[in-house]
């Protein structure tokens, strides 16, 4: 017998009789804005967010708050006049250097202010991590109240890779103070469009 | 004074020595603690989640051969490599063969306290391969050659005045230095370049999905992340009672876990793969190391349950006053103390008796886990199997005969009433545990019984 299948004998042999599943293992939350709730719980994180109406709008905004910053990057093709580097690269190395990374998110949670992204939204998975600023763009149509419903909408195995990201980096491992910026990026800053 | 070479009760006195740091450390996990009421408060169905996430994890238990095996499918379907490891040993060899596969003689590692469990970096490191933990508390207390204290939040015993000297030695940071902001900011370039350089990296597993045959790694710090998307070759470690059915289970889990942890909503990351990147390798290591004989002790098995969220070593009032260390074991506190038995009941008989059995950890614990009645009920084991310690089971025998005859109970109330009043030096000295930090009783004149029988008579 291999390690593997004696290992597998001796769950079977030990393990209890059949137990059912639970029959509720979603439940429904309901906010009175879910965009509030989600400016909300990323301000509590440490996340920034702005409104904007559109695209053009967010250009303009993040001209302006990341003014005379280079190697930006984005997979956004409305926003590429903003950006000095490819985010495709061969080799995820290559983004050492990343300050800003603009990126979109396809579904947000309002209870918990989490953004999924997949591989459709990060050409290198290391993008989120690896940049030193990050900003994700959202729309409030996309917005669902709980991780239940993120659940729902999602596949998890749509692509090889995905991530729930709320907020920036952080860790109170020193006493436990809070500190922004552990070894991803810095910053999160939530564009919402409608 | 090492505190790992003692036991509970020995490590106990050792911490409490130092009485400001014990209420300093007991006031800092209680803040963890009342984090986390905040947090489940603001969920109104908390308690209903609670349930769920028991019943999927009774399910998953009662359903462990069959779901392994498909997620085992799955995994190879998606292009992983899975490795079945027995014991500690095992999963140490295969994750070393994995190292030297790949030609690397380094590995950058992200929590895992299954690796603690097996004491990997001590093997790794006498086999010439270098492991560099990157969570922040992980990698204060490995350059301080000490092992984590708590499995959320590593380094809580230490001082930032601790690190920050920890950090000069190694890291060169300014002599005296204690802001957590800068001394963050040093462990940060030092480890970066570390993610930058290192081929393999080596990742714990929160969940594995048999439907889909991934897994799912939670950080605050994007250090499991940094890690494995810069390596050629992703080790992810866990233990088998890690997988639960289907992806939409995992919607429990994410709302309790971090909740329960921290009082974060969520961890910043709750990373799921899936397949390796172009060109990367990914292997998984399923470990059992003695889980599967937890799994058939029915008073028992549901330690199995834990997602190792740490709320009940926040709440414990015995691990807040001792210190992980005092647990000497990978996972400390209330839940360690129902785990360590099942690894090795003569190392761990004293860790069981490491309570109050207050009955708090079972009230904060995300997947139901009935600690505080397990721990009860390791007693009686540890005990039968004669790994009780001598004076107790010496003590437990005379009080069951003293107990057991009215006549010998009565002689021994005398005695011990007149021993208080006449010669008290021979039960207040150091050898009487009872009379550590407390005062004995004032002896009474006279037993319950004398007053009963003389009272009814006038």
């Amino acid at each position: 017998m291999t390690t593997r299948d004696q290992i597998l004998a001796s769950i079977k042999a030990n393990q209890p009789a059949v137990l059912p599943l639970p029959t509720q293992f979603t439940f429904v939350s309901t906010f009175p804005d879910l965009t509030q709730q989600f400016v909300d719980i990323l301000t509590f994180v440490g996340g920034a967010s702005v409104l904007l109406p559109d695209m053009d709008a967010v250009k303009q905004y993040l001209q302006a708050q990341y003014a005379g910053l280079s190697n930006i990057a984005t997979t956004v093709p409305d926003l590429e006049s903003l950006a000095d580097m490819k985010l495709d690269v061969a080799d995820p190395h290559d983004l050492a250097g990343l300050n800003l990374a603009i990126i979109e998110g396809p579904l947000a949670v309002a209870e918990n202010a989490a953004i999924w992204v997949d591989e459709r939204q990060l050409p290198q998975r290391v993008v989120p991590m690896i940049t030193q600023q990050l900003v994700i763009i959202i729309r409030q149509s996309t917005l669902v109240p709980n991780m239940h419903d993120a659940y729902k909408r999602i596949q998890v195995d749509a692509t090889g890779f995905g991530t729930f990201i709320c907020g920036p980096s952080k860790t109170a491992d020193i006493e436990q103070s809070l500190v922004i910026g552990a070894h991803g990026a810095r910053s999160l800053l939530v564009c919402i469009l409608p | 004074m090492n505190q790992l070479n003692l036991d509970h009760a020995g490590a106990a006195i050792e911490f409490n020595k130092n009485e400001p740091r014990v209420d300093w450390h007991d006031e800092t996990l209680w803040f963890v603690r009342t984090k986390r009421d905040r947090a489940a408060a603001q969920v109104p169905e908390w308690e209903e989640l609670r349930e769920a996430a028991s019943q999927i994890k009774n399910y998953a238990l009662s359903n462990m051969h069959d779901l392994l095996e498909q997620f085992e499918q799955n995994a190879i379907k998606n292009g992983i490599t899975v490795h079945w490891a027995a014991n500690a040993d095992e999963h140490n060899e295969i994750v070393h063969g994995i190292i030297q596969k790949a030609g690397a003689n380094r590995m950058v590692k992200s929590k895992s306290m299954l690796t603690e469990e097996c004491h990997l970096n001590d093997y790794l490191t006498r086999h010439g391969i270098e492991v560099i933990d990157s969570d922040l508390g992980e990698r204060i207390v490995q350059l301080r050659g000490e092992p984590p204290s708590h499995i959320v939040l590593p380094a809580i015993h230490l001082t930032k005045a601790e690190v920050g000297d920890t950090f000069h030695k190694h890291l060169g940071t300014d002599a005296g230095a204690t802001d957590p902001q800068y001394l963050t900011e040093a462990a940060r370039q030092h480890l970066r370049d570390t993610f930058l350089t290192r081929k393999v990296a080596l990742t714990g597993v929160n969940f594995a999905i048999a439907e889909t045959g991934g897994f799912v790694v939670c950080t605050n710090e994007g250090n499991a992340d940094m890690g494995v998307h810069l390596a050629d070759v992703h080790i992810a470690a866990m233990g088998f009672e890690k997988v639960i059915p289907r992806a939409e289970h995992l919607g429990v889990f994410l709302r309790l876990l971090a909740r329960s942890a921290t009082g974060q909503p969520i961890t910043t990351f709750s990373s799921h793969f899936h397949r390796p990147r172009p060109g990367q390798e990914m292997h998984i290591v399923i470990v059992d190391n003695g889980r599967s004989r937890q799994l058939g002790r029915p008073d028992f098995r549901n330690s199995l349950k834990c997602i190792r969220c740490a709320a009940c070593l926040n709440t414990c009032p015995v691990y807040r006053r001792s210190g992980g260390f005092s647990y000497h074991s990978a996972v400390a506190g209330p839940i360690g103390s129902i785990l360590a038995p099942n690894l090795d009941m003569k190392l761990n008989a004293d860790l069981p008796f490491a309570s109050t059995l207050c009955g708090s950890c079972t009230n904060v614990c995300p997947v139901k886990i009935d600690i505080h009645e397990q721990l009860y009920k390791w007693r009686q084991v540890l005990m039968q199997e004669g790994y009780g310690p001598g004076g107790k089971t010496a003590a437990m025998k005379t009080m069951a005969t003293v107990l057991e005859s009215p006549r010998l109970y009565r002689i021994a109330g005398k005695v011990g009433r007149g021993v208080l009043r006449f010669a008290p030096v021979t039960v207040e000295n150091k050898f009487n545990p009872w009379y550590n930090q407390r005062e004995m009783p004032e002896p009474p004149a006279e037993s319950f019984r004398d007053w009963y029988i003389n009272n009814k008579k006038s």
